[in-house]
């Protein structure tokens, strides 16, 4: 009973402020020592790859920042499914606050791959399963940025966005399946970006920087939606104090 | 039940054939797109044959996408839209009356001129019914994926653009596997697979999206 | 414990250098950027509140 007595406290705009301000420099913190850390092992201490000699290295942000952008669609249709189904004010700018930082994250992922492909596969783009796939979830990212863009009203916003994510969500895996399956038909198996066979060294370090990614991206989420918060509730008597009190 | 939504189908039809004009520059403007590519490409055969397939393909996701904005938009116009959400049958019922008008109007005309379309590219007779049974087979999905997005942009400035930017990406899996029936039948694989995905994804979309259409006109209704 | 022999081999990356310090270039300029913009975009908002604020309190006393 307390439990969910909790989790609706927090749940409510006012609360989740103090909150998250209080959160986001530990988090921030926490993306430095893990990037660090793990750029270190990554960059300075891991050997080189047989195969792929140093350019290899590119996976250390690749990799993660393909799971972050992938990840973080997953949880805004999370927040997008908990507000359609509770209707809480928060869960939509939640979802709003995550999709900049997805959508950076799905470029991100793109533009290591081609600068990983151009010296292994000798092109800056390959139409492989994988960045095919990357490439329709970036779509898919600024659909949803641009309709809720486009509302006006906020709250028509949070549910219609909602609803894409969605059914974006539901079709992700049917558009990937549907990838692999036309790439397979029209092009042999090309070289993984992420082979298997990793070291223990590698695989540790590509670890620490997703959780460095991870991190930062609940840090910038964050930031986000407390301005959201305070855009939304600018008729609350606490936004007033809380304006009036000039605190940052 | 279902008198709802035969019903919506009658209406709807009704209404288009009024205009007669809608329904024929949506098929010209898919005749035109196919038209440009070979200008665009050159007149050599073989080379056409093997683009004909993802050509007609995306040409009739953009001719299906023409005539979307305009499902919900007339009705909700003139407040037909809140009335039928209001009354006691379920409005999911109600857009799937009109997602297969829909297909009637804009999916059903480009079947039946693909093959003549075909012909152009050269493609081999199985090749064209095979491509004449994707698009009929395909094209339900894409208005039923369609309706979806309608919904959410109705009423609002830029609506068509948005539209496409919200539906054409959850368009690509109905591209891939219509393109890839006729592509299979060319190279002799046999499209057989690929239309029955095409049928299981045309299922699914008829079943479920009519629903999620509903709550999205329910949340633009509000 | 340290992999490289010299520095100047660390920035070299084995011939790919271009390839890899794009790559953590591009994502060091996006990762600082970002906080910035919203930082940026916070300040904006707070002062845009704060004038709405002080123009109602202004009309309400009137």
């Amino acid at each position: 009973m307390t439990d969910r007595f909790n989790l609706y406290h927090y749940a409510s705009p006012a609360t989740f402020y103090p909150l998250a301000g209080r959160l986001i420099p530990w988090f921030a913190a926490l993306a430095a020592i893990f990037g660090l850390i793990g750029l270190y092992i990554g960059m300075l201490v891991a050997p080189t790859d047989f195969q792929q000699g140093e350019g290899y290295r590119i996976i250390f942000i690749h990799v993660p920042a393909s799971w972050m952008s992938m990840f973080i669609y997953l949880v805004m249709a999370f927040w997008a499914a908990i507000g359609l189904a509770f209707n809480t004010r928060l869960s939509g700018m939640m979802a709003r606050a995550l999709a900049p930082t997805g959508a950076l994250m799905a470029f991100l992922s793109l533009w290591t791959g081609a600068l990983w492909g151009k010296p292994m596969w000798g092109t800056w783009w390959v139409w492989d399963a994988r960045l095919t796939s990357e490439l329709i979830l970036l779509f898919l990212y600024i659909g949803y940025m641009a309709l809720v863009a486009a509302i006006d009203d906020p709250r028509r916003g949070d549910k219609a966005g909602g609803l894409l994510l969605l059914v974006g969500v539901v079709n992700v895996p049917i558009i990937y399946f549907s990838v692999k399956w036309w790439n397979t038909l029209h092009q042999g198996s090309s070289v993984n970006l992420a082979k298997s066979s990793m070291a223990e060294v590698m695989l540790w370090a590509m670890l620490l920087v997703a959780l460095s990614f991870w991190m930062y991206s609940i840090a910038v989420a964050f930031a986000r939606v407390r301005t959201l918060i305070l855009e939304r509730e600018r008729n609350a008597d606490w936004v007033k104090a809380e304006l009036a009190g000039d605190r940052p | 039940m279902h008198n709802i939504v035969f019903a919506v189908i009658a209406r709807d039809l009704r209404l288009a054939l009024r205009r007669p004009a809608d329904i024929a520059s949506a098929v010209f403007f898919f005749v035109i797109v196919v038209s440009l590519f070979p200008l665009g490409i050159g007149p050599e055969v073989d080379l056409l044959r093997k683009l004909a397939p993802g050509v007609l393909w995306v040409a009739a996701l953009l001719a299906t996408m023409l005539s979307l904005p305009r499902l919900f938009a007339d009705d909700h116009r003139d407040g037909t839209l809140e009335q039928l959400a209001l009354a006691p049958h379920p409005l999911g019922l109600v857009v799937t009356g009109k997602v297969i008008a829909h297909w009637l109007i804009s999916g059903l005309p480009l079947a039946l001129i693909a093959p003549v379309l075909g012909i152009q590219f050269d493609l081999t007779a199985d090749a064209l019914l095979v491509l004449t049974g994707a698009i009929l087979l395909g094209t339900p999905a894409l208005s039923g994926i369609g309706a979806i997005g309608a919904a959410l942009t109705l009423g609002l400035r830029g609506g068509g653009v948005l539209l496409s930017l919200l539906v054409l990406p959850l368009y690509i899996p109905v591209l891939i596997f219509g393109a890839g029936a006729v592509d299979a039948t060319v190279s002799g694989l046999g499209g057989e697979g690929h239309l029955s995905l095409l049928a299981a994804m045309t299922i699914a979309a008829i079943g479920f999206a009519p629903w999620a259409s509903a709550a999205a006109l329910k949340i633009a209704l509000e | 414990m340290i992999y490289w022999n010299s520095f100047s081999d660390f920035l070299a990356m084995g011939g790919y250098g271009l390839y890899v310090w794009g790559s953590f270039g591009v994502t060091a300029l996006i990762m600082a950027s970002e906080p910035l913009l919203v930082a940026r975009r916070r300040k904006a908002t707070i002062a845009r509140l704060k004038r709405q604020l002080r123009a109602e309190s202004r009309t309400t006393d009137a």
